[in-house]
This record gives C-alpha cells, structure tokens and sequence, in this order.
C-alpha cells in the first residue's frame, strides 16, 4: 500500500531476467505498484528485500483482535487522522473496568445489561476489563472466572505479575483476552505468555521513547499482536501521545507505533470520567478503560463513538416505509418525511411529543434530507403517492388525509392530484409538530 | 530510543476577539475576555500556542422559559422571572465566564416585546454582572432587524458579542454592530463555503469588523447530527492555521439549547428505563456535546445546565496543562 514502482524497483535483483513474465524488472515493480503482480512471481528477490516490501506494503496501522467469536473486537487497521479526510473504521472499545476486590460477578452481570437501543441503532459496551488489585492469584482467578460466567464479551485481563496472570488466563484463555501489561520489567514473560494462548498484548511504556523501545524489543522476540500505552494519566498528556502514535504511525510510518492504542479514564468520579474518556475516543484510543458503569453514564459515550464512527460520505438511511409511533388505528393521523435517518428520527420523536399515536410514512429519498431530496427531484408529488400505495396506506386509514414536511409546501398540489388524498402542510420544523397535532388531531 | 515528535507547522493562526469593555474602555465590565488565538489544533500545545482558553457562558432567558425541563428549576428557579438575578446567579454561584441574554420574549408568537424593553433587559443584566454579555435575538429575521440597532446603541461601549448575522441576513445587525463597536456571532448552516461567504460579506461592509467576528457553524446535539458540525469545525479549523482568513476566527455553538431539545436530556427515568436516569443523563448528554466540540475547536461554549458547565470547566482545566515534549 502506498509505494511507488520506483520504490519497489529498488529491492528488485534488478536482472531483467524476464522469469516472472514482465520483460524488465521495472516493469514487474510497476505491475506490483498497481497490485496487479504479486512478488511470488519473482523466483530471485532476496528474503530481506521480502520482508522490507511487505511490511512497507503493511497497512500503517495493524489490525488487532481482541476476544473470539460473536464479540470478537478488530481494534486499529486506521488510516486517517480526521474523519473528514476519508472516515475511522474500527470504532473504540469502551471497556468497564472491575477489580478483583469488588464483587465481579454482580458487577459483570450489570455490565452484560449495558446495551442501548436508540434511533434504530444498537449500542454495546463490549469490554471488560478485569484487574488484579488484590496481590492474590487465587482471587484474580475465581473473578475472572465469574465475570467470564456472567458475560460473553471481549475481556482485558490487568495484572503485571506473569505469574499471577498465567493462572486466571489458564481459565478464560480461549476468549482471547488482551493481556495488560508488558513492561521493561516482564515483557519477555509477557509475550511468552501471549504467544502460548495467542492473545494480544498490551505494551506500556514510561514514556513514547520507552514504548517504541519495548515495542521493538518485543517485535524482535517474534510477536505482533501488540496494543500501545504510552504510559500517560494526565488528560491533556495522553491526548497529546494518543495525537503521536497515530500521526506517527498514519504518516511517517514509523513501525514501533503501527498498532492500536488503549487508554485509561482515571478521575473518581463517574461523571468526569466519561467527559475524559470521550477525549481519548475522540482523539484516536483504540480502546478506552473506565469504571463508570451506569446506563446514563455510558449511552452518551456510546452515542458519541456511533456518531465519530459513521462514514461522513454515506448519508445514513432508515429503512423506506410506513413507522407506526405508538399504539395506532384506523383515525390515526399521517405524516411524511424522507429517508434520511436525522430527519426520520427527529420527526419521529417529535410525533412521539405529540401523544398522539401517528404513522409516519419514510419515502425513499436514497438518504438525504427534505430539501435536498425537494431539489435533486427525489420528494415529489408522484414519488410520495408511489410510496403511500406501497405502504398500502388505504388500507390502513380511513381518513384520506396526510401530512407533509413545511418546506415542501409546494408540493401539495401535485400529491393531491398523485395521490386523491387530501394534503395538509406541516410545521418547516420537526419541533413544531406537537403544537401542529394538538390543534389539528388532538 | 528517542522518538522524533511530529509538529505540525502552520502558516497562521486564529484570531483573537476581545468581548467586553472595563471603564477606562468605555464599558462598564469587571475585566474583559480574549478568545482565540491559536496557533494549533485544540490543546496540542506541543506544537503550537494555546494562548487563551476556550470560555463557557451560561445562557438565560429575557423571560419565564415556558419549555425547559423541570429539573432545572432547582438551579434557576428561584430567578427565572429576573434576568438580572438570574444573570448573577450564573456568574456568582455557577461560576459563568460570560452570560448569554437570548431576548426569546421578543418573539412575536411569544410576548412581543419591544426593541426598547429588550434594550432595558440588557442594560439591567450589565448592571448585575461584571463578565462580558452574548446578547442574541428572538431568532425571527425581520423582528431581530428591530432590535439590533436599539440594543447595540443601549450598550454603546460594552463591547457585547451580538448575534445573529445569517447570510440572507447580516446586514442589520453589522450596521448596528459597526455603529457601536461590538462583535458579531456569523451564523452559517453547517457550511464551510456560506461560513467564509458570510464572513467576506461582513468584512466588505467594514474591514474593521471582520477582526470582531466570531463564528457560529450551527451545532447540532449529539446524536442529532454533532458529526457533520465536529467535521466542519476540524475543516475550518484546519483552514484557519494553514491561511485561509475567512475561517480564522474563534467559533461559538448554543449547545445546551441544541442538547436540551433532545429525547435523550429530557425523557423521564420512568419513559425509558434502558437510558438510566434522567437528569444525570442529560447533564453527560449535554457535557459529551461540549467535549467533542471542545475537540473540534470551539471558543464560547454556550451552556445550560449548572453540573455540565462544572464538568467541562475542570475537561478544559485539564486540557490547558502544557503537554510539550
């Protein structure tokens, strides 16, 4: 990814021997700049020149899996530092820390509730973080032992002393934990340890320096797997490393930092702690820690990654057709709006204000916005007509009556003529339905 | 091994805006405050200077507010029917940096006020506080028209931060602002191209205010459409220190009264029991909304509720701490 044929050319033999099938060697590193050769072809590169154009060929940011199975996490593989320039891929894992001192099964049977259902969406906390805080391997064991029993997700096990960690990973090796943490002092035993059960490894450094340092000591020993902690707690310092790694990393390269990062909330309290966990998701954790644990505390974190996540070059879209709000029946009120998901949503809560149960028809606009559907000719008249036909909204109401967005006023002949039905012409606003509805449906 | 840090080395800067004036300036304010001015990406001191942190103005209505969520009252309850009062509590007990006065009662589907009770509103809440005033409008074009030249000439010397100037309005509000020295909120629809527009057509009514103009991008809440206006901001942001004149400078966003319009600050406990509890929700709703475009490069956050602004005090307290290598 990313190299010129001219670099490429430069680790060739250079023999022009014709065997790989292009008639120089020049050639042939075009042909595997554009991906359409793959280096196999070539009987007489050298291992070294091998493995140099691979790993300049390697993504700049490895992919790391954490856990196994359905709530398997891929962490990394990243390739940009603002969404705008093309989108983040692998949304951050927010993972609930519990300490081996607490009652971890209790704990871990809250934290399996910790899903969210909001404007269509899904939201899941998808880590546990288990930490050896009582000295004790046999404590360490029976709690991640029970958090393992209460919960299916992805795991982080934090506990320096290899000796003390090998007994609880022996127990929950194949959900493929992340290990937390390899140091200057016990890496070696660290990645042994990774390596045996094949789970990643967290890595962390006193500082940038020593994390590169350790990183390549590690990689050395033959392990990959890696996830970064520079080491830092303070906010505004962890933002400034996170900002490192990854500009580091995205645009020179620099192997030592190629990996996902994780970071640690630390603040006592709950709500501070989400406040400075959501700057580590915003700026580029791969996996962000914290103990605040209350569904008020982690929805809005949770809505925050959704929304960083998104791919900004996709409108994102609900589902074309007639939403029922509330319990309805046959006198029940009609709206339209389009298909873009904020628009639906919005008009949605707001008919949902309204207390007054309501069909909202979403016309297929391909996910964009009333006015912009209204200009690029995708919200006309017939289009909407269309649309209630195949909702079949005749045989749901009785009433031949429906509502349409406030801006497209001027649509209202042309769906009455498309349609028969009568046409009533809403708020400009969502906000202004519930006062619409209490004095033409209430 | 020494890891070779990477700066980013910009060609320019934001600029600053001054809001307020003390009595040697020809005001009335206990001090003034400085936004902008950066010369990096939010808080990377690293590289770059952070010269002025960003600042949080608590808002406050000109009137009861018919529609704010019940658990607010606890707070402003006692002083809603007092924008003076009110305007104190915020500075005094919520430590506000600045107080945004919006003249809601204005509206002509609310009460209808005049351009001349607006302008004694405003002139009792300068009297009760000493921090710089935002003074917003009703938000109806043709009436706001009304009120800008009769507020800004009230609280001539002030130096308010007076909004707001849309491009199919600006002209007005620029006039009254040029009239009597204030800055000006340039409001554009999460549009990085109408944002420079609008700031080109201000400027070329008078080169002086283009040094007083501080940029709305339109918020929206989060989970409402914060990553279109997060993006925008990261984009003129960018724009700003890499040269680009009509984007450098210092951006504001009405957050809570974006936040406080969501399902998510203002569904019951009891609603909806898989979103946990109300209040405390909302307050992280509204204080996760603040922290992204804190991120994103925001100056004035406009703010609501009491607890969140704390929050996001002590984020920013942090987020200044020098980080450089």
């Amino acid at each position: 990814m990313g190299l010129t044929g001219l670099e490429i050319y430069k680790h060739l033999p250079k023999t022009n021997c014709k065997e790989c099938g292009a008639p120089t060697c020049l050639a042939f590193a075009m042909a595997l700049a554009s991906g359409k050769a793959s280096l196999d072809a070539c009987p007489y590169v050298s291992e070294e020149a091998k493995a140099a154009l691979d790993s300049a060929a390697a993504p700049p940011i490895k992919l790391v899996k954490l856990g196994a199975g359905e709530h398997q996490l891929e962490l990394g593989d990243e390739t940009e530092l603002f969404r705008h320039d093309k989108r983040f891929f692998h949304p951050t894992g927010v993972a609930v820390l519990i300490s081996d001192t607490e009652d971890a099964a209790a704990k871990a049977s809250a934290f399996d509730e910790l899903e969210f259902d909001r404007v269509g969406l899904h939201y899941v906390t998808d880590v546990v973080a288990v930490k050896c805080d009582s000295g004790d391997g046999a404590k360490f064991k029976a709690a991640v032992e029970a958090v393992a029993a209460k919960t299916a997700k992805a795991m982080i096990l934090l506990c320096e002393d290899p000796a003390l960690l090998e007994g609880a990973l022996n127990a929950v090796a194949d959900r493929k934990p992340l290990l937390y943490a390899a140091t200057a002092d016990n890496y070696e035993k660290m990645v042994e340890l990774a390596k045996a059960k094949g789970c990643p490894l967290a890595v962390r450094g006193k500082n940038l320096d020593e994390l590169a340092e350790l990183v390549e000591k590690i990689v050395a020993l033959g392990y990959k797997e890696l996830v970064l902690d520079s080491g830092a707690r303070d906010t505004s310092k962890v933002l400034a490393d996170l900002t490192q790694i990854r500009r580091l990393a995205v645009r020179k390269r620099f192997r030592p930092f190629g990996y996902p990062t994780i970071a640690f909330a630390t603040k006592e309290d709950p709500l501070e702690e989400v406040v400075q966990a959501g700057v580590y998701l915003s700026k580029y954790a791969s996996i962000v820690v914290l103990k605040a644990a209350k569904k008020e505390q982690l929805l809005p974190l949770l809505t925050w990654r959704q929304n960083l996540f998104t791919d900004p070059q996709k409108p994102i879209a609900v589902e074309p057709k007639l939403y029922a709000v509330g319990e309805v029946n046959e006198n029940s009120p009609v709206y339209c709006t389009t298909n873009f998901s904020l628009t639906y949503f919005i008009v949605e809560g707001e008919v949902e204000n309204s207390r007054i149960p309501s069909y909202i028809l979403s016309v297929d606009t391909g996910g964009i916005s009333v006015l912009t559907a209204y200009a690029d000719n995708k919200f006309t008249g017939e289009i909407i007509a269309k649309a209630m036909k195949d909702a079949d909204l005749d045989s749901k109401v009785k009433h031949r009556k429906i509502v349409i967005p406030g801006y497209v006023a001027v649509l209202k002949g042309a769906l009455e003529e498309a349609s028969g039905w009568e046409v009533m012409v809403g708020p400009r606003e969502a906000s202004g339905i519930p006062k619409f509805a209490k004095e033409n449906f209430a | 091994m020494a890891v070779e840090i990477l700066k980013e080395k910009y060609r320019s800067k934001v600029g600053e805006v001054v809001l307020g004036a003390t009595k040697e300036q020809g005001g009335t304010r206990s001090h003034t405050i400085t936004v902008g001015g950066e010369s990096a990406l939010p808080f990377l001191h690293f590289e770059g200077a952070i010269p002025n942190r960003p600042v949080i103005a608590l808002e406050i209505y000109d009137m009861v507010p018919e529609d704010w969520h019940p658990c607010l009252e606890k707070y402003y309850g006692d002083v809603y029917a007092d924008p003076a009062a009110w305007a104190k509590k915020c500075v005094d007990e919520y430590g506000a940096d600045l107080v945004q006065v919006r003249l809601r009662s204005a509206d002509p589907d609310v009460k209808d006020s005049s351009p001349e009770d607006c302008a004694a509103t405003v002139k009792k809440v300068l009297e009760a506080v000493g921090v710089p005033l935002i003074v917003i409008g009703c938000g109806k074009a043709e009436k706001d028209n009304l009120i800008y030249p009769v507020v800004a000439e009230a609280a001539a010397g002030e130096n308010l931060l007076l909004g707001v100037a849309e491009l199919e309005n600006y002209k007005a509000i620029t006039s009254a602002c040029m009239a009597h020295q204030h800055n000006i909120i340039a409001q554009s629809p999460i549009d990085i191209n109408i944002c420079k527009q609008l700031n080109i057509l201000i400027a070329e009514m008078s080169t002086a205010m283009a040094g007083r103009i501080v940029i709305d991008p339109t918020i929206a809440a989060l989970g409402y459409g914060i990553e279109y206006t997060y993006s925008i901001m990261e984009r003129a942001r960018i724009g700003a220190l890499q040269g680009d004149k009509m984007l450098a400078m210092p951006m504001i966003g009405n957050i809570g009264h974006e936040v406080w319009r969501t399902k998510e600050a203002n569904t019951s406990t009891e609603e909806a029991p898989g979103w946990g509890e109300q209040e405390e929700r909302a307050i992280l709703w509204e204080a996760t909304t603040a922290m992204a475009y804190l991120q994103a490069g925001m100056d004035i956050l406009v703010m609501r509720h009491p607890r969140a602004a704390a929050l996001i005090r002590k984020n920013i307290d942090e987020l200044m701490q020098d980080n450089s290598y």
